[in-house]
């Protein structure tokens, strides 16, 4: 593909661009917020269970807790 | 009339017309979607490490893929390589140019890149002997923002010269350029599926993109600043955006728009960087102000914050275990909490 050169775009040039791509997005098929929203939602809420940010992590098992003080064997 | 303004009465045509069909399936927004959702907890992060090692302000941090290492980069010249777990500085990367903005770690682990004012993408490797400098992707005019690899072959950058590219690292040659905004880009973001990725930029859009064919998908308006932060949801269903308006937002690429602003009006600060919990549920937002906000996605309400640095925010990251959150700031630290 060839490079395109930014700065030899003239101002005709982007205000064509800028229709061509409005015509591409107009025809796009746009769906429920409401809809949206709740799959979103859904996806969210069952992997919360899993997230070690929002449920916590018990000491044991955090690889970053802090570094202990010294264990004599 | 001349051809332009007949462009731009076309334009405003259109948009007018994206704007009805926008509003058409605007039946309701996340907040009232999610009104029956119990609240998420309050979050009250520790600060596990305080990684030193950088001698100057922290522009852009990066998780590997084993959940353990990291890369950050500083002002200083250097990219550093941590060990997470330890604390300790596994590599250190000494820059041809010192006006880094961005770095990134292959998920094989073997390469990681860097770029910034010198308007290029250098990738090394860490796998060599010592350190090599792999390939200088050289080709756009304007600053590096933003850089991520697709793979050991493939890497795509965001630019000050509006443009982002898809590189080939065999040839070291740009595969596709992707052309479409009218600002500097700042960030971009991978989908969950690598078909697409979305870019902010200084025009205050947010764009999505197919990688394959270089189009220019869908436009994302909203924000009134750059979009200085940006990144897909785990299910690739939504993006989420920071900006220097101060506020992050959540578009819905189906319904093809906003459904939900992050905001306070107490917040005066512009948003750097953005990262999200394993799940989605919490968004980490760095702000200007130093410290780095944690907001439930789904109510969007502020539910924590993590202070500690002394300077602005610039980088976060959380590692795909969704273990802990990573913060970078200009005070040359970066922060470790969960």
């Amino acid at each position: 593909m060839p490079v395109i050169n930014v700065e030899d775009l003239t101002d005709l040039d982007k205000a064509k661009m800028e229709v061509t791509q409005l015509k591409i997005e107009v025809k796009l098929e746009r769906a429920k917020v409401s809809k949206c929203c709740e799959e979103i939602s859904e996806y969210i809420q069952s992997g919360a269970d899993e997230d070690p940010l929002v449920k916590g992590i018990p000491e044991e098992k955090n690889p970053f807790k802090e570094k202990g003080g010294c264990v004599i064997c | 009339m001349g051809e332009i303004e007949q462009m731009k009465k076309e334009a405003e045509a259109l948009k007018t017309q994206i704007e009805a069909a926008r509003k058409a399936v605007h039946d309701t927004d996340m907040a009232s979607a999610a009104s029956g959702v119990a609240p998420a907890p309050r979050v009250q992060l520790k600060t596990r490490r305080t990684l030193k090692g950088h001698l100057a302000k922290i522009y852009a941090m990066h998780w590997s893929t084993d959940n353990r290492l990291m890369v950050s980069a500083s002002q200083d010249g250097k990219l550093l390589i941590w060990d997470s777990h330890s604390g300790n500085k596994v590599n250190a990367v000494p820059l041809k140019s010192s006006w880094v903005m961005t770095c990134a770690y292959a998920p094989s682990g073997n390469l990681v890149a860097s770029g910034g004012l010198d308007n290029m993408c250098t990738v090394y490797n860490l796998k060599t002997p010592v350190i090599k400098t792999v390939k200088e992707l050289d080709a756009h005019t304007g600053y590096l923002s933003c850089a991520r690899f697709l793979s050991d072959t493939e890497v795509l950058t965001a630019s000050g010269d509006t443009t982002c590219a898809l590189w080939d690292l065999e040839t070291g040659k740009q595969k596709t350029v992707f052309l479409n905004h009218v600002g500097d880009c700042m960030c971009l973001s991978l989908s969950p599926d690598m078909n697409s990725f979305v870019s902010g930029a200084c025009d205050s859009l947010a764009k999505l993109w197919d990688i394959r064919d270089g189009q220019c998908k869908q436009t994302f308006l909203g924000h009134t600043s750059d979009i200085n932060a940006i990144s897909f949801y785990p299910g690739g269903n939504a993006i989420i955006t920071g900006s220097d308006d101060c506020t992050c937002k959540m578009y819905d690429l189906r319904a093809d728009q906003e459904v939900i602003s992050y905001q306070d009006a107490a917040l005066n600060s512009g948003v750097t960087s953005l990262a999200l919990s394993m799940s989605g549920r919490l968004i980490f937002a760095g702000y200007d102000d130093f410290n780095c906000n944690i907001w439930d996605s789904l109510k969007g309400e502020k539910v924590g914050v993590l202070s500690g640095h002394d300077n602005r925010v610039s980088c976060t990251g959380v590692p795909p275990d969704g273990m802990c959150v990573c913060t970078g700031s200009w005070d040359s630290f970066l922060k470790i909490w969960n």
